[in-house]
C-alpha cells in the first residue's frame, strides 16, 4: 500500500526522544551557562505566579518531578533559550519554549496540521506541544506516566474532542461524541478494558501531530489512505475479506470498493459492524420513508428492511454495495457518484459478464442491456435456490421470457433461426420436467446458456457453439456424452472438412422431444437425412421406410440398426452392424434372422443399376410389363367404346319399339 | 308384358363360381387397399387410408388374410375344375382342350381379328362363343398373378424362413416385383376389366351376370350366337333356363357392385394421383 501520510508510530516515539536526549547532552557539555539550581532557587516557591491573560499561573518547578523527567539532564536555559546568561530574575514575559529547536521533525508535522494552523491563526483552543506532552514532567511515552501514554491518549484527545467541550461546539468537527464513540469500540475495549497497548488509540489513526481533516489527500484517514491506515495494524485484513472483496482490488481499484469505514465506522468500529454500524440503520432513516423519491426522475427510492433482511444480502451493509459514501456527512449518500458494482465482490461473475453478449450491450449503451439487477433484483436479491427467487429455476423461463418471448426487446432483435423460444421451451421435454413435473434438476436456459457467460452461438467460447454443445449437454447426460464422443459424429474421433452433428442438430435446442415419443422417432429420420440424403431417400424406398413414412414407428428406423450415440462406420467391428454385430441387431426385431437374412438390402434403390442391376432390371421389366399390358389393354377399350356405344343406342331403340308395340295392340 | 324381371334366363355361372367370384372381390379389394398405403406411402391419401384401415400392423393382417382367402379361391377353383372332369367331362383333356376351354384356340384367334375389324367398321361383330378371348385373358391373368404375386408375397411374409436358404437382396427383388405385379393386376382390374364386363355401355350401368349367374335370354343371343346356337342344337339351352332373383336380391347385389366398383375407381385415382403429381 502506499503511503503518503507522514505518521509517526506510537512506538518508534520513543526511539526519538532518546536520540534528542543525546543531542541535548553532547550541547549540555559545551553551553551549560547557568546551573539550574539558580533558576530554581526562585521557582521552588510553590506560591511564585504571575498573570498571563488576565489568569494567574504557577511558576512552580517541582524538582522531584522534573528529575524524574526525560528531560532531566537538560539545563532549564536549553528550553528557555531567550534566558541564557540573563541576570536573575529575569525580565517577564519569557518567551515560548521552542521544541522543535530539538524536535524538528514533529515540529515540522505540526506546523502542517490542524493543530498547528490553528495556533498559528492565534486559535485560543489550538493545542501544542505542552497541551499534549505537558511541560517539566515529560516522560518517555513507553513510561505509564506519559501523558501521552497509548492508555492516556484517548482522555487526552478526548479533553477537547468529547461532547460538551468547546472545541466540539465552536469548531468545525464532523464527527460527534468521538470519545463516547471511541470508548465503546473494539479499540477501546482492547485498550482500555483488556489493556492492550498496542490497540488502536486516537493518534494510531490520526498520527501525533500530523493530524488533518479526511478531506486532505495527504491525512491518514482520507480515503485513499485509510486502507494503508488500517493496514498498518490490520496486514492481513485481505485475507479475512476474502469472501467479500478480492483483496487485490483494494489496491486498484479503491474508487470501486467501499473503504474501511464504510463499513466500519471511525470510532464506533466493532468486530460485528453490522450489528450497530452506521449502515443500514443511518440509510433506513430516509429510505425507510415510503415517499422518499429521486430528485431527477422521481423513482421511488424506498427501501423495506425487511426485503433486505430477508435477502441473500442481509448482513451486506448499505454501503458495501453503494459505495463512495462518505460517513461524515449528514447524508452520507451524497458523496456516492457510481451506480451500484456487484462486480466489487462478484468479481469473477463480473469479469464473465462483461465478456458475455449482456455485457457487450451494456459496454456499447444498449438501453435494452440486462444488469445484475434485471435478473437477480435489488435489494430482496436471493440465491437461486430459494423459490422466491427470481433466478429459481421454475422461474428462470418466464425470467429469461421477459426479454426473449416473441415481439420482445431481445426476440426482436434476434436474427438467427430459433423463434418462439419460450413457447417451445414450455413444450419441449425440458420445458415440461420443470414447469410441469416441477423438477428443479430439469435443464433450464441458464443450465445451456450459463446465466453470467452468455454468448452467441458463433463465439467460439459459447456453451452452445457447435464445439461445445456435447460438453453442455454432457453436464446432464454425461454417459450420452461419453458415448458420442467415441462415435464417427464425434470431431474428437472424425477428422472432416464437412459439418458434423452435435447434440442439438437432431434433437433441436428448445423443441427437445422425449425420443420414446413418436414425434420424435419418426422425425429423427428427416433428421439424419438433411445430412445422409440418398441413404435416407433410399430408405423410404424399403419397407422399413415405407412403414415408417405412413408414421408407424415400430419397424426399423435409422437409430435402430446404427445405433443413436455410439454410431460407427460398418467397418468398425464395435459397430452395430459389423460383420460380427448385424445379424443380432437384426434379431432385435427378427428373432429368426440369420446371416442370409441380413443380406436384406434396407437401403435399396431400383433407380441405381450399378449399385443395384437386379433391382434395376426387376423394376423396368415389371414396368415395361405393366405399359404393354395396359397399352394393349387401354388400346383395345378405346376401340371397343365406339362400337359399345352403338350397340347401345340400338338397343335402346329395339326397347322402345317392343315397348310401343304391345301399347299399341292394346 | 315381358319385362327383364320376369323374363326367363339362362344360367351362365354356377353358384360356386359367384361366390369364389365375390370372396374374389373382397379379398382383392383388401389387398389392393392394404398394400397400395405400403406401395404409396409418400402420399397423404395413403397415411389417411392406413389409419382408417386401422394402423399397419392391421392394414398388414387385413392383407394377410385376404391373401389367405385368395389362396382358398384359387385352389378350391383348381379343385372345382378337377370334379367337373369327374363328373361331367370324364378326362381332364375335354375339360381343358374342348370346346368351352379356358385355353386360347385358333378361334380365339380369328375372333380377335374380327372383332378389330368389327372395332375399325370393317365387318360384323364377331359370333363370340363361350368364352371370349379377352375373358380369358382375365382368367389367365388371375392365375399368373396369384402365382407371381402370391410367391413372392410369400416371400416377403416369411423372410426368415425363405432366407435359408436364399440371399437377402431375393427380398428386394420380391418386393419390387410383388408391389409392380399388384400395381398392374390393381390397375387392369379396376380400369379395363371392370369395362369390358360391367362399364361398358351397352351393358351400363353394370353387368350382373358374375352376381346373378343369370343373363336374360335376349342378351345372350345377341351377345353370344355361337354359343346360344350351339346350346340350341344340343338341346342343353332349356336345361339351364332359370327363374331371375327376386327384386330385393338384386338390389343387394346392385349395391354390393357398386360398393366394389366405387373402391376400385377410387383406388384408381388414387394411384394415378400419386404416380403422376407425387412419384419419387
Amino acid at each position: 500500500m502506499t503511503k503518503t501520510a507522514h505518521r509517526t508510530s506510537p512506538r518508534s516515539y520513543g526511539g526519538r526522544l532518546a536520540t534528542a536526549l543525546f543531542l541535548a547532552l553532547a550541547m549540555n557539555g559545551i553551553a551549560l551557562g547557568q546551573d539550574n539550581t539558580e533558576c530554581l532557587s526562585c521557582h521552588e516557591d510553590k506560591s511564585l505566579t504571575t498573570e498571563r491573560q488576565g489568569k494567574t499561573v504557577s511558576l512552580f518547578v517541582d524538582q522531584a518531578t522534573f528529575a524524574k523527567s526525560t528531560h532531566a539532564d537538560l539545563s532549564c536555559v536549553t528550553c528557555h533559550m531567550d534566558l541564557e546568561g540573563k541576570e536573575m530574575p529575569h525580565e517577564v514575559p519569557v518567551a515560548p519554549v521552542q521544541c522543535g529547536t530539538c524536535h524538528t521533525s514533529e515540529e515540522e508535522l505540526h506546523k502542517e496540521s490542524l493543530h498547528g494552523k490553528a495556533v498559528a491563526r492565534g486559535d485560543a483552543l489550538a493545542p501544542n506541544c505542552q497541551s499534549c506532552h505537558g511541560s517539566h514532567s515529560i516522560v518517555p511515552v513507553s513510561s505509564t506516566e506519559s501523558a501521552v501514554s497509548p492508555l492516556r491518549i484517548p482522555f487526552l484527545c478526548g479533553r477537547c474532542h468529547q461532547e460538551g467541550t468547546r472545541v466540539q461546539r465552536e469548531r468545525e468537527i464532523p464527527q460527534s461524541r468521538i470519545l463516547e464513540n471511541y470508548s465503546e469500540s473494539i479499540h477501546a475495549e482492547g485498550l482500555l478494558r483488556k489493556g492492550l497497548v498496542v490497540s488502536a488509540n486516537c493518534a494510531s489513526c490520526h498520527t501525533p501531530h500530523f493530524i488533518l481533516p479526511h478531506t486532505d489527500s495527504r491525512s491518514s484517514i482520507s480515503r485513499a489512505n485509510i486502507a494503508a491506515t488500517c493496514t498498518a495494524c490490520h496486514a492481513q485484513i485481505e485475507d479475512v475479506h476474502r469472501k467479500v472483496i478480492k483483496g487485490e482490488l483494494w489496491e486498484k481499484q479503491e474508487h470501486v470498493l467501499p473503504a474501511c469505514v464504510d463499513c466500519h465506522q471511525p470510532h464506533k468500529a466493532r468486530k460485528v459492524f453490522y450489528d450497530q454500524g452506521m449502515a443500514d440503520k443511518d440509510c433506513l432513516r430516509c429510505h425507510e420513508r415510503a415517499s422518499i423519491r429521486a430528485s431527477d426522475d422521481g423513482r421511488s427510492l424506498a427501501v423495506k428492511a425487511d426485503t433486505l433482511a430477508h435477502s441473500r444480502h442481509q448482513k451486506i451493509s448499505c454501503s458495501q454495495c453503494h459505495a463512495g459514501v462518505n460517513a461524515s456527512r449528514h447524508r452520507p449518500c451524497e458523496t456516492i457518484a457510481e451506480k451500484v458494482d456487484c462486480s466489487s465482490c462478484h468479481a469473477e461473475v463480473g469479469q464473465q459478464y462483461l465478456r458475455s453478449m449482456h455485457g457487450k450491450l451494456i459496454s456499447n449503451n444498449d438501453p435494452n442491456a440486462p444488469t445484475c439487477k434485471e435478473c437477480h433484483g435489488t435489494h430482496e436479491v436471493k440465491g437461486r435456490t430459494d423459490p422466491k427467487s427470481p433466478i429459481f429455476a421454475l422461474s428462470i423461463p418466464g425470467l429469461c421470457g421477459k426479454c426473449h418471448q416473441e415481439g420482445k426487446k431481445a426476440a426482436m432483435r434476434y436474427t438467427g433461426s430459433e423463434h418462439e423460444i419460450i413457447n417451445h421451451y414450455t413444450e419441449s421435454i425440458h420445458g415440461k420436467g420443470l414447469l410441469k413435473s416441477g423438477l428443479t434438476v430439469t435443464a433450464t436456459c441458464s443450465d445451456c446458456h450459463p446465466a453470467h457467460n452468455v454468448l452467441p452461438i458463433s463465439d467460439p467460447a459459447s456453451s452452445v457453439n457447435q464445439e461445445n454443445v456435447p460438453a453442455t449437454c454432457g453436464r446432464c447426460h454425461h454417459g450420452i456424452q461419453e458415448q458420442f464422443v467415441q462415435s464417427i459424429h464425434s470431431t474428437m474421433m472424425h477428422k472432416t472438412d464437412k459439418k458434423l452433428p452435435v447434440c442439438n442438430d437432431c434433437h433441436s435446442a428448445h423443441t427437445i422431444r422425449r425420443t420414446d415419443i413418436e414425434g420424435f422417432k419418426l422425425d429423427i429420420m428427416t433428421k439424419c437425412g438433411r445430412c445422409h440424403e440418398k441413404i435416407a431417400t433410399t430408405y423410404f424406398d424399403t419397407y422399413h421406410g415405407k412403414v415408417s413414412q405412413l408414421g408407424y414407428t415400430k419397424t426399423a428406423k435409422c437409430y435402430d440398426c446404427h445405433g443413436a450415440h455410439d454410431i460407427l462406420p460398418v467397418a468398425n467391428p464395435k459397430s452395430h452392424l459389423s460383420h460380427d454385430n448385424v445379424v443380432s441387431t437384426c434379431q432385435k426385431c427378427h428373432p429368426g434372422a440369420n446371416r442370409r437374412f441380413a443380406g436384406y438390402l434396407t437401403h435399396a434403390t431400383h433407380h441405381d443399376p450399378d449399385k443395384y442391376p437386379f433391382l434395376f432390371w426387376t423394376f423396368w421389366g415389371m414396368t415395361g410389363l405393366l405399359i404393354g399390358t395396359f397399352v394393349i389393354g387401354g388400346v383395345h377399350t378405346l376401340l371397343w367404346l365406339p362400337r359399345a356405344l352403338q350397340m347401345r343406342r340400338e338397343r335402346r331403340r329395339k326397347l322402345e319399339q317392343d315397348n310401343q308395340e304391345p301399347k299399341e295392340s292394346e | 308384358m315381358k319385362s327383364p324381371e320376369t323374363e326367363r334366363q339362362v344360367v351362365r355361372f354356377s353358384r360356386l363360381e359367384r361366390v369364389l367370384h365375390i370372396i374374389m372381390i373382397v379379398s382383392f379389394i383388401s389387398l389392393a387397399l392394404t398394400g397400395m398405403t405400403l406401395k404409396f406411402s409418400y402420399t397423404g391419401w395413403a397415411n389417411v387410408l392406413s389409419r382408417i384401415l386401422g394402423g399397419y400392423e392391421s392394414a398388414g393382417y387385413i392383407h394377410r388374410i385376404a391373401a389367405v382367402f385368395m389362396f382358398g379361391i384359387f385352389f378350391t377353383h383348381l379343385y372345382n375344375v378337377l370334379q367337373k372332369k369327374r363328373k361331367d367331362a370324364g378326362s381332364l383333356r375335354a375339360i381343358l382342350l374342348g370346346p368351352d376351354t379356358m385355353f386360347p384356340t385358333k378361334q380365339d384367334l380369328k375372333e380377335f381379328i374380327a372383332s378389330m375389324k368389327w372395332f375399325l367398321h370393317l365387318g360384323p361383330r364377331p359370333q363370340y362363343g363361350r368364352w371370349t378371348y379377352w375373358e380369358k385373358f382375365d382368367y389367365f391373368a388371375v392365375f399368373w398373378g396369384v402365382l407371381v404375386i402370391g410367391s413372392t408375397g410369400l416371400m416377403l411374409w416369411f423372410p426368415e424362413l425363405f432366407t435359408l436358404f436364399m440371399p437377402g437382396w431375393l427380398i428386394n427383388v420380391a418386393t419390387i416385383i410383388h408391389s409392380d405385379e399388384a400395381l398392374l393386376a390393381v390397375g387392369f382390374i379396376f380400369t379395363v376389366h371392370f369395362f369390358n364386363t360391367h362399364l361398358r355401355p351397352e351393358k351400363f350401368p353394370m353387368d350382373l351376370v358374375i352376381f346373378t349367374g343369370r343373363v336374360p335370354l335376349e342378351e345372350f343371343k345377341e351377345e353370344r350366337p355361337r354359343e346360344y346356337e350351339a346350346l340350341k342344337n344340343s338341346g342343353e339351352l332349356e336345361k339351364l333356363m332359370a327363374d331371375p332373383y327376386p327384386p330385393i336380391v338384386l338390389r343387394a347385389v346392385k349395391v354390393f357392385a357398386w360398393m366394389a366398383l366405387s373402391l376400385g375407381f377410387i383406388l384408381v385415382v388414387m394411384i394415378i394421383y400419386a404416380m403422376v403429381f407425387a412419384y419419387r
